[in-house]
């Protein structure tokens, strides 16, 4: 059974209709076309899939579309452009957060989502707290190090 | 010789599309009217299929066809084969058992394919597989390495479950040398099973053009031109001009994506059987189920040393899992990758080691990465540690005493490897500095005052690289020749096209390649382009495993990038009126030596390509050059890690606080790039000695099927690295590089369980060392202790 929805994609009104049981994560891919939000398991597990949902880092394989009826949805093609990168994606690149990439949008939206959380509730984000807001994300590449060292140097610029 | 920018940390090219969510990875591909592939799995371990009815599934919504193992068998798909052959002891061939893509009357592991239901919506094709009616008459499972040779017979093929009964070495000097030695160490140990888990599962869409005949075949592999080869070649899917395979972004392999597996065979043969593009992508529990794992070895040891702590002979026999059929490189890996490698650092005089490869009903087990020098490395530094326990020496000391010296070298090993270079002093100094070895005492001291036990383990490890010689491969069983080709094309503009048949998952080849040919051509790394993964695009190539992209493809790469220069100085001594010989190529200019005449790079460029006045009976027009490059040995990184853990006695909790590595990777294009290649590799190894063990019960269901099972390092797991180079050039490639990237995974297991084992005081603990096993062993200890044994 088709249900209509509609919600706020990267800044862009759609309205589309899906399966109930259609995840967030497979609308994003195959029926808006936006295949930078990955996919990387079944259990909810690898936060290869996050995106931001009103702002908020969700995995987008653990929420059906229709619960984002309404919602702003923000995906990995909506925080920065090529000439115009969002701090988060420069400090990647800088620091070889990144390795076969396909962590990385999820690893960047829940990079973002850290340090916004941690300047609204005022804490400091050093490397034992960035060590553990990542840890619902994989990576099978990087060892972790570089991506921890990217959000540092990001949290300073988006503090600027 | 490389010169300038080269060494440099240039940023990543690669890193544009992938940090803006553009990169393109086989899942991102849809094609207009595909299909959806869901294949039909077993759920047991070992049974004979007594019927299989699916008509129900045929007549479901939305479902185009169920193809089973039995129309696979009459369209006559070959098997999937094993490509190195071994021999036993006694000269006969290794025992290799047929490996049809579906099954079709038999099942051998828990996840086996045995029909596939294609459907207009992956939903559809989901649903519709619940109705395939399917009945097994189930067997006994053989389920453990120890057992399997006394276990039912899985193949009709393979006797005892063992494929083969292999050995290297000296056997009778070795024997007498252990007899008459001054002190033997013995070690069992295992090297634990794992499942290698890269972040992009895998996945295939299989695309038929009817009007040319041919099929076009995207999926997630290390080495497409070797996934053709085996796919018309042996399988017999198509002739090898009629099918392209293209593998796009591919996230992350570490082995698992070299082989060639059923699903991308069924979805390229089904595509071309039914006319219609078809798409699978795996979930994740199908990747737990069915990607070859890893390791998984079980072996016994002996050190044999005089009263100075010189080793004198070292005698291995190990049993290896082969799991339910011998996937697309699994013979080599306890072999040729691992007997090879049990000389180590040191200078052992006689090594002797035995291996069988046995059966069991479980997933397939093929290369992950280091592929077989882990299992080496794991063995040798593991029985090195525990020797020096029982000879009362500093570990780092008895190493150091055994180490092959520089001057030693080309080195013939006991064990059929020539040791070009290395300096293994340079790198254990340079580490025990790192790592502040001095100061450990005192380290442990402040630990034990907090109630804290902490430990220091050492891991001197070699590997060989650069896969492979291919003479060397070729006497050693390799169905085919390891060479890299490479092409460097100039366009009339004077910017660069650079085809190579590495594969880049997550290496940055795209980068380290530009900035080799940027070099060579005294052009920015702006203006080239490095390609790769496309059957359709290069010759041909062997693809990226065994740290082999630099040394070998990028060896291919310098050859045709020469040979650019050199017919660059032929068009140059044409148009300023010069002989090519008196000609100099320097940074982007073609000079005439000893006057002030000069061209640029961009104007020969331009020049090759608007012959208006060549002699074209001298000069074809045109710039562009390939080169194969087929190395004469394999390299040897090698180096130091050194691991210090504190553990909490109470929880067995343990954590590594500091991890030193101090490689030697020969020369090094980007730092960066190698650095982060180091740090992954020592992730997967800590993740393995401490966190990882695939597990099958005794039936053969997996039972660390998902990441809720089976525990992956996460961010808060792991420390920072100190990562340290040292450096020999490798003496017979052109690039100078050995190799760096499975140097992380194969030097850092032993590492960490020798620093736990110091920490406990203990002589073994068995990988994984989670809280559970490390607090077990702490009370057996104890209470051995009471007990006074
Ligand atoms: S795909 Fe969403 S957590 Fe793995
Ligand atoms: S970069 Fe490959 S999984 Fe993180």
């Amino acid at each position: 059974m088709s249900i209509p929805i509609s919600m706020t994609v990267n800044g862009k009104q759609v309205s589309k209709s899906c399966p109930a049981n259609r995840t967030l994560g497979q609308f994003i891919r195959e029926d808006l076309g936006l295949t930078g939000t990955h996919v990387g398991c079944d259990t909810s597990q690898c936060g290869a899939c996050t995106v931001h949902l009103n702002g908020d880092a969700v995995k987008a394989c653990t929420v059906l579309a229709v619960q984002a009826e309404g919602a702003e949805v923000t995906t990995i093609e909506g925080i920065g452009t090529k000439d115009d990168l969002h701090p988060m994606q420069t400090a990647f690149r800088a620091c070889h957060g990144l390795q076969c990439g396909f962590c990385t949008p999820g690893m960047i939206m829940t990079g973002i989502d850290l340090v916004n959380t941690a300047s609204r509730d005022n804490v400091e984000l050093g490397e034992a707290e960035i060590r553990e807001g990542l840890k619902g994300n994989y990576c099978r590449c990087t060892g972790y190090q570089n991506i921890v060292r990217a959000v540092a140097t990001a949290a300073q610029q988006m503090e600027d | 010789m490389v010169a300038k920018n080269i060494g440099e940390p240039v940023l990543r090219k690669e890193d544009a599309r992938f940090i803006t969510g553009k990169g393109n990875y086989t899942d991102d591909i849809n094609l207009r009217g595909q299909a959806h592939a869901f294949f039909v799995r077993a759920p047991v371990a070992r049974a004979m299929i007594t019927s299989l009815d699916c008509s129900a599934a045929e007549a479901a919504d939305g479902v185009v066809a169920v193809l089973t193992g039995a129309q696979v068998a009459e369209d006559g798909l070959g098997s999937l084969p094993c490509g190195w052959m071994v021999l036993s002891k006694d000269g006969s061939e290794m025992k290799q058992p047929p490996h049809p893509p579906l099954a079709a009357d038999r099942i051998n592991y828990s996840g086996e394919p045995f029909a596939v239901v294609i459907a207009d919506t992956l939903q559809q094709a989901r649903d519709a597989a619940e109705l395939v009616e399917v009945e097994f008459d189930e067997l006994d499972a053989v389920v453990s390495v120890a057992d399997a040779q006394s276990g039912p017979q899985i193949h009709p093929e393979v006797p005892d479950n063992t494929n083969y009964d292999w050995e290297l070495g000296e056997r009778d000097e070795t024997l007498k040398a252990i007899e008459n030695a001054h002190h033997v160490t013995r070690l069992s140990l295992v090297n634990n099973r794992l499942i290698p888990n890269a972040i992009e599962p895998r996945a295939a869409i299989g695309d038929y053009n009817s009007g040319t005949d041919e099929i076009t075949l995207y999926t997630t592999s290390q080495n497409p031109h070797l996934a053709r080869l085996v796919l018309t070649a042996f399988v017999q899917l198509a002739p090898e001009h009629k099918l392209r395979i293209i593998a796009p972004d591919v996230g992350g392999g570490f082995g698992s994506k070299i082989f060639i597996y059923s699903e991308e065979t069924v979805v390229a043969w089904a595509a071309r059987k039914l006319d219609l593009p078809i798409k699978w992508t795996a979930d994740r529990s199908e990747s737990f189920l069915t990607d070859a794992h890893g390791r998984d070895h079980v072996s016994e040891a002996e050190l044999a040393m005089d009263e100075n702590g010189n080793f004198l002979a070292l005698r291995v026999k190990t049993l290896a899992n082969m799991g339910a059929y011998l996937s697309t490189f699994a013979s080599a890996v306890p072999t040729y990758l691992y007997g090879t490698l049990l000389a180590g650092q040191y200078k052992t005089p006689n090594v002797y080691v035995e291996v069988q490869a046995v059966m069991t009903n479980t997933a397939p087990v093929d290369a992950y990465r280091g592929a077989g020098r882990p299992e080496a490395t794991y063995l040798l530094e593991r029985i090195v540690e525990i020797a020096a326990q029982e000879m009362n020496m500093d570990p780092a000391e008895l190493r150091r005493k055994n180490f092959i010296q520089p001057e030693d070298f080309p080195y013939q090993t006991p064990v059929a490897l020539e040791y070009d270079i290395g300096d293994y002093e340079a790198s254990l100094d340079k580490a025990l500095a790192m790592a502040d070895y001095a100061g450990f005492s005192a380290r442990r001291e402040a630990s034990v005052a907090e109630g804290k036990l902490r430990g220091i383990g050492f891991s001197c490890y070699i590997e060989a690289c650069g896969l492979a010689p291919s003479q060397v491969a070729g006497s050693l069983g390799a169905g085919v020749g390891l060479w890299e080709s490479g092409e460097v094309r100039v366009n009339p503009t004077g910017s660069v096209t650079v085809m190579t048949g590495s594969h880049s998952h997550g290496q940055g080849h795209e980068t380290t390649f530009a900035q080799l040919v940027a070099s060579q051509l005294g052009i920015s790394i702006d203006d080239v382009e490095v390609i790769h993964g496309d059957t359709g695009k290069m010759d041909f190539g062997m693809g990226t495993y065994g740290s082999r992209s630099l040394s070998v493809g990028g060896s291919a790469l310098m050859k045709a990038a020469d040979k650019i220069v050199a017919k660059g100085k032929k068009i140059a001594g044409h148009l300023m009126d010069a002989k090519s010989e008196d000609i100099d190529f320097d940074d982007g200019e073609f000079k005439v030596r000893e006057s002030n005449l000069s061209k640029t790079f961009q104007e020969i460029a331009f020049a090759a390509y608007v012959p208006h006045d060549y002699p074209l009976e001298e000069l074809e027009p045109g710039l562009t050059e390939k080169a194969f490059y087929d190395p004469a040995n394999f390299t040897y990184p090698a180096g130091t890690h050194i691991c210090e853990v504190e553990i909490d006695p109470d929880t067995g909790v343990t954590s590594v606080v500091k991890f030193t590595a101090v490689d030697d990777f020969g020369t090094i294009i980007n730092p960066m790039i190698v650095e982060g290649q180091v740090h992954g590799g020592i992730a997967q190894g800590i993740g393995q000695a401490m966190l990882e063990h695939g597990i099958y019960d005794e039936t053969g269901q997996l039972q660390t099927g998902s990441f809720m099972d089976y525990c992956m390092p996460r961010a808060d797991d792991l420390p920072n690295f100190d990562v340290g180079m040292t450096t020999t050039v490798c003496t017979h490639n052109p690039v100078g590089a050995k190799g760096c990237g499975e140097a992380g995974a194969i030097g850092s297991p032993p590492a960490v369980i020798n620093a736990i084992t110091n920490a406990l005081g203990v002589r073994e603990i068995d990988m994984p060392a989670t809280p559970l096993n490390v607090w077990q062993t702490l009370q057996n200890a104890t209470h051995e202790d009471a007990r006074g044994e």
